[in-house]
């Protein structure tokens, strides 16, 4: 290519790269000035689902049978992509603004939205399910929680039993549960995602026994899981807040 | 810690060969989870220890050594996925018809593809563990070391006809696979009028419960591939075409 074109090839060059800049920018203001205006028009609710912070350190239960590694898995990636599927799944859909409650409970049995309930079930599941662990738990329920129990279920060692049976027999993935049913305090199990706040049911306490809860602890063994999470990790308090506030 | 050990030596017994040099050097996760800890003994012992229902259904052994499938499926999930979850499908299902000896002389097979006719309160876990036993012994067998690759036989044609290609149908299959949700398995199954399909089922469902052939099937229940995938189902996936025993996925479509 002969020298002297150079110049006025690189003068075009220029003129279509600021062409471009431009178009861009304006792309760019356009797409702020709509993001702003939808911002609005949705009030303070703007925020994606978020993934709560666990509420105590990976290591924290180490000493009570689980690792940090089931927690930087288990919290870190299996919530982690819940979480992440569930903002993609409802991004610029009518459910975008929604509370994670209601998009469970417009999702449940609806097949054509079946990746969005298994994601916001899941997300849902997960940020309870932290909260009914902590470092040195376990024991024994105390005032209204225990006087229910003892009614339901006719002592909390019958409580105990009927929880682990259902948590040992939900067969493949799942969750067991203490839930509160129009005021009356049952044992569930719900297979997959499935949870109480589809069903319209109140949960107080659960236990996650997707092999992923507790193959790098446990492996096999889940009965054992369940037995360590009875006798050393259920944090009844944060099931006592969940009964006055039902 | 000691007893720790001992069920710890009493495990690398029963695996036999260089398994515990392998298990204490290796980074997975049970291993480190195996080494001493207190907190793990009454774990141990719950793991090793299963008692034998006596019935007309035994486990099939591993048809190769438990390390063999290595790197692709790692020793330790060989070994707890046959000796510990398929022993107690066989268990549980010997345990499910005890009270019914009429049912002895049924197979697997016949069991789950007539659910219907099943005392009410075993059908649940008859469906279940027998599933699991049938599903589990297929999956040893079509599974193997020195395998993989391109398949052969009347099952190479027969998948280049029903999917377009090898590629289309591995990569159908793998879909399968990563949309079961939660437990189950991705299968490729011959239906009552002969044709050649990819599906999936939930939990221990065969496809033999829906009058369909199992030729092959990819188990995707996290104790399949935790171990040393954790969450990455779709990495499991691709690696298990490394251990994939086409002769056998032949045997059985020519059979079917």
């Amino acid at each position: 290519m002969p020298q002297s074109t150079l110049p006025t090839q690189n003068k075009q060059l220029k003129q279509v790269r600021l062409a471009k800049l431009g178009g861009i920018f304006l792309e760019y203001k356009a797409a702020s000035v709509l993001a702003d205006v939808y911002a609005v028009t949705r009030g303070l609710n703007t925020m994606a689902i978020a993934q709560p912070p666990l509420p105590y350190d990976f290591n924290a239960l180490e000493p009570y049978g689980m690792k940090a590694e089931t927690f930087e898995y288990h919290y870190g990636k299996h919530h982690k992509a819940y979480v992440d599927n569930l903002n993609k799944l409802i991004a610029d859909t009518e459910m975008a603004d929604h509370s994670l409650e209601d998009i469970i409970k417009a999702s449940f049995k609806d097949q054509a939205k079946a990746g969005i309930f298994n994601n916001s079930a899941q997300v849902w599941n997960h940020s309870f399910f932290w909260n009914c662990l902590k470092p040195a738990g376990g024991g024994t329920p105390s005032g209204d929680l225990a006087a229910k129990i003892d009614s339901a279920f006719g002592s909390f060692d019958k409580f105990k039993e009927e929880f682990s049976n259902a948590a040992t027999t939900q067969f493949g993935s799942g969750w067991a549960w203490l839930i509160d049913d129009a005021g009356a305090l049952k044992v569930t199990k719900t297979p997959n995602a499935e949870n109480p706040v589809a069903h319209g049911q109140k949960a107080l306490l659960t236990l996650d026994v997707w092999e992923h809860a507790y193959y790098i602890d446990f492996r096999n063994a889940r009965p054992a899981f369940i037995k360590n999470f009875l006798d050393q990790l259920v944090n009844w308090e944060f099931v006592e807040q969940n009964l006055a506030a039902a | 810690m000691t007893l720790s050990r001992r069920h710890f030596l009493c495990l690398v017994g029963a695996a036999g060969s260089a398994f515990g040099l392998e298990l204490l050097q290796s980074r997975n996760v049970l291993a480190e989870s195996l080494l001493p800890n207190p907190m793990l003994e009454p774990v141990a012992s719950t793991w090793l220890a299963q008692a034998k229902v006596e019935g007309p259904f035994s486990l099939p052994p591993l048809p190769y050594a438990y390390d063999a499938l290595e790197p692709h499926i790692d020793t330790m999930t060989m070994q707890i996925h046959h000796d510990r979850h398929h022993a107690a499908y066989v268990n549980n299902l010997n345990a499910a018809i005890a009270k019914y000896p009429q049912l002895a002389s049924k197979t697997a097979e016949d069991l789950v593809k007539d659910l219907a006719s099943l005392p009410e309160d075993i059908r649940t876990a008859v469906r279940n563990n027998a599933g699991g036993h049938i599903n589990h012994s297929m999956f040893w067998q079509i599974m193997g070391p020195k395998a993989g690759g391109e398949p052969k036989g009347e099952i190479a044609a027969a998948i280049n006809t029903s999917f377009g290609s090898f590629a289309e149908f591995k990569q159908k299959f793998n879909q399968a696979g990563a949309k079961q949700f939660g437990s189950g398995w991705a299968w490729l199954v011959k239906d009552a009028s002969g044709k050649l399909l990819v599906t999936g089922t939930a939990n221990q469902d065969s496809p033999l419960m829906n009058g369909q052939i199992p030729i092959m099937g990819n188990d995707v229940w996290e104790h399949a591939y935790y171990l040393k995938y954790q969450n990455k189902r779709a990495d499991y996936l691709a690696a298990w075409w490394n251990v994939v025993n086409w002769q056998e996925i032949n045997r059985r479509f020519t059979k079917a």
